[in-house]
């Protein structure tokens, strides 16, 4: 893809490409609804949509495995992939440009001159530290040169998945590449993270809308995450959530109680500990999520959940105990080991103070007979 | 062999005494039911599941209890301010050296069980008052792990003050695990309190084990005489 030298509205680059004036519509109300929006913003999405111009987009890949972007271009509503992919304007992306090689960095650099601090830096994986960083490199350049670069001229930065927001499983101990997410390498500047491996088409789609309607950046919570995605847990929003209140669990994956869809809480379902929208946009087209299909939520959008541990287990081992130890064993042998340290002390005080009891005891016995 | 005059000490307040088994009870309360939670029994049961609540009403209780514990634990700290010298804030942090002269002795003698002059005082020791320092900064880490667990799935402001532990300790996954093994050190703090009252009653013969009840201890004439000279002297 070249730069394109006249941006026409995004409106308009749907109609040339055959959508109806209904088609679009529906799509707008469509992501209002997911921007969790009142239906009075469905006004606003359309006229960003029908004036505003493109955004041009930069997307790197660093360490990644690219399901965000196959996230991304199977959101349910094709104008999404349409809209937001093809007309968007992905000025650089190396999964699916067309141009190759030094026409291809050209074009960044091409980018990133002519729109400067007017597109947006969308990043796809971690960037790895260690030795210089050499572990990614791209033309020659390391990841981390090109982010910081990039990031300069860059109106919004989006960290698309759980590499970029939190490193993900290249960054679980021991981290031999030193994989490290965005927002730790960019201080000062607010990174949208949007973790998830992968994060739901929709949601991405929906944090670009965001962008391009209101010019401004979603509402995020503590750690960067846009509200209107990330504010409730897969546990608040899931169907199978009465089974969890009546106590009603899966004990093995292959027992009754997994055919009757109990709750799967005890063969490790992290959805109370996860924030994410799966329960209510689900996954292709909402069709299932990982819960409805009987697995449970291994909390792939939460920080470090491959160093958590078990991502079948309910209670995970303890950091420097070994595979086998949750926070239950090994409270349990301590409390053992007091208490056998209390009964040791026990006879010892007998022992030791013998002379202080028995008076004691004497002083008591001389009373009662005084009585 | 001596008889001893016994006086009577009035030690424990009656807030004070309330504060300690409201905050047994719930700390028991929160104990089972949050062990459920953690690991919930595996049950048999027929019926649909829109016909009970049972795990609902494990975790109403330790909810309800949570908030229990949190307002007693924050009577207690404005009662170390109010309340009489036994349940004074300075019982609990090391001010001076002596303070520090007092735990090593008591180490020496109640714990080690070693040879020497018998260490007595009258209200909290100073090293079971470091201790119950110490249990205090476990009480806010219950406190600020559990509430900020609770954060996410509350209206209330109360839980809301507590929605950046999360981002504090990099998410919830950690936060349970966090919350889980302290409840661990609560029924350890627990064992050995329990045992410790029973061993001062039983070498001392103070009314160690009642006094949380009545709120006296009763020590010997010539210790009172001893303490209330040093103290008029110096």
């Amino acid at each position: 893809m070249s730069v394109r030298p006249t941006r026409s509205s995004y409106y308009e680059e749907l109609r040339q490409r055959g959508y109806s004036r209904r088609d679009f519509m529906k799509f707008c109300a469509t992501i209002t609804a997911y921007l969790g929006l009142e239906s009075s913003g469905v006004g606003q999405v359309v006229r960003a949509l029908e004036t505003k111009s493109r955004i041009p987009v930069i997307w790197l890949h660093f360490q990644e495995c690219t399901c965000c972007s196959e996230s991304f271009i199977r959101s349910s509503h094709p104008i999404v992939a349409d809209i937001l992919l093809d007309k968007l304007s992905l000025d650089y992306t190396e999964t699916l440009m067309a141009a190759s090689g030094h026409q291809a960095e050209k074009c960044m650099r091409d980018t990133m001159e002519k729109y400067k601090g007017e597109y947006v830096l969308c990043i796809e994986g971690s960037v790895p530290t260690e030795a210089e960083g050499v572990y990614c490199m791209i033309g020659g350049r390391t990841s981390f040169d090109i982010l910081k670069e990039a990031a300069a001229g860059a109106k919004a930065v989006i960290a698309w998945g759980s590499c970029a927001s939190n490193g993900c499983v290249q960054s679980a101990k021991p981290n031999p590449t030193g994989a490290t997410p965005i927002h730790k390498l960019l201080k000062g500047t607010t990174v949208i993270k949007v973790p998830g491996c992968p994060p739901i088409g929709e949601v991405m789609a929906g944090v670009l809308v965001h962008l391009i309607t209101f010019g401004t950046i979603p509402e995020l919570d503590g750690v960067g995450r846009p509200k209107a995605f990330y504010s409730k847990r897969v546990h608040d929003t899931c169907y199978r959530r009465p089974f969890y209140d009546a106590g009603l669990f899966v004990e093995r994956f292959d027992d009754e109680n997994a055919k009757k869809g109990y709750c799967l809480y005890k063969v490790g379902c992290k959805g109370p500990l996860t924030y994410n929208a799966c329960g209510v946009m689900k996954w292709n087209n909402g069709t299932s999520f990982p819960i409805q299909s009987g697995h449970g939520c291994f909390g792939c959008s939460e920080e470090g959940y491959w160093d958590a541990g078990g991502l079948y287990l309910r209670a995970q081992p303890f950091p420097g105990f070994g595979i086998e130890s949750d926070a239950d064993k090994i409270g349990t042998a301590a409390a053992i080991a007091t208490g056998v340290g209390i009964a040791a002390h026990a006879v010892m005080t007998n022992v030791r103070k013998s002379r202080l009891i028995d008076n004691l005891v004497s002083e008591g016995k001389e009373s009662e007979k005084e009585l | 062999m001596s008889t001893h005059k016994l006086r009577r000490v009035f030690v424990w307040e009656l807030p004070v005494r309330i504060y300690h088994w409201v905050n047994a009870l719930a700390i028991v309360v929160l104990c089972v039911t949050g062990y459920f939670i953690g690991k919930p029994p595996a049950m048999m049961f027929g019926g649909e599941a829109h016909e009970r609540y049972l795990f609902g009403w494990i975790r109403f209780i330790h909810f309800v209890s949570a908030y229990i514990f949190l307002f007693n634990f924050v009577f207690r700290i404005y009662w170390g301010f109010v309340g009489n010298k036994y349940a004074d804030w300075k019982n609990f942090i090391p001010t001076n050296r002596r303070y520090f002269k007092e735990m090593w002795h008591v180490l020496k003698i109640d714990i080690l069980l070693m040879k020497g002059k018998e260490h007595l005082s009258v209200g909290h020791n100073a090293l079971a008052g470091f201790t119950y320092f110490m249990m205090f900064l476990m009480f806010l880490v219950q406190i600020i792990t559990g509430f900020g667990l609770y954060a996410a799935m509350s209206q209330s402001w109360i839980a809301g003050m507590f929605a950046w532990a999360p981002y504090l300790f990099g998410g919830d996954i950690i936060l349970r695990q966090v919350h889980h093994i302290t409840m661990w050190l609560f029924i350890l703090f627990a064992i050995i309190h329990v045992y410790l009252v029973f061993y001062h009653d039983y070498v001392e013969g103070r009314g160690e084990v009642s006094s949380m009840a009545g709120g006296w201890k009763f020590i010997e004439e010539e210790v009172f005489e001893d303490t209330h000279h040093e103290k008029t002297s110096a």
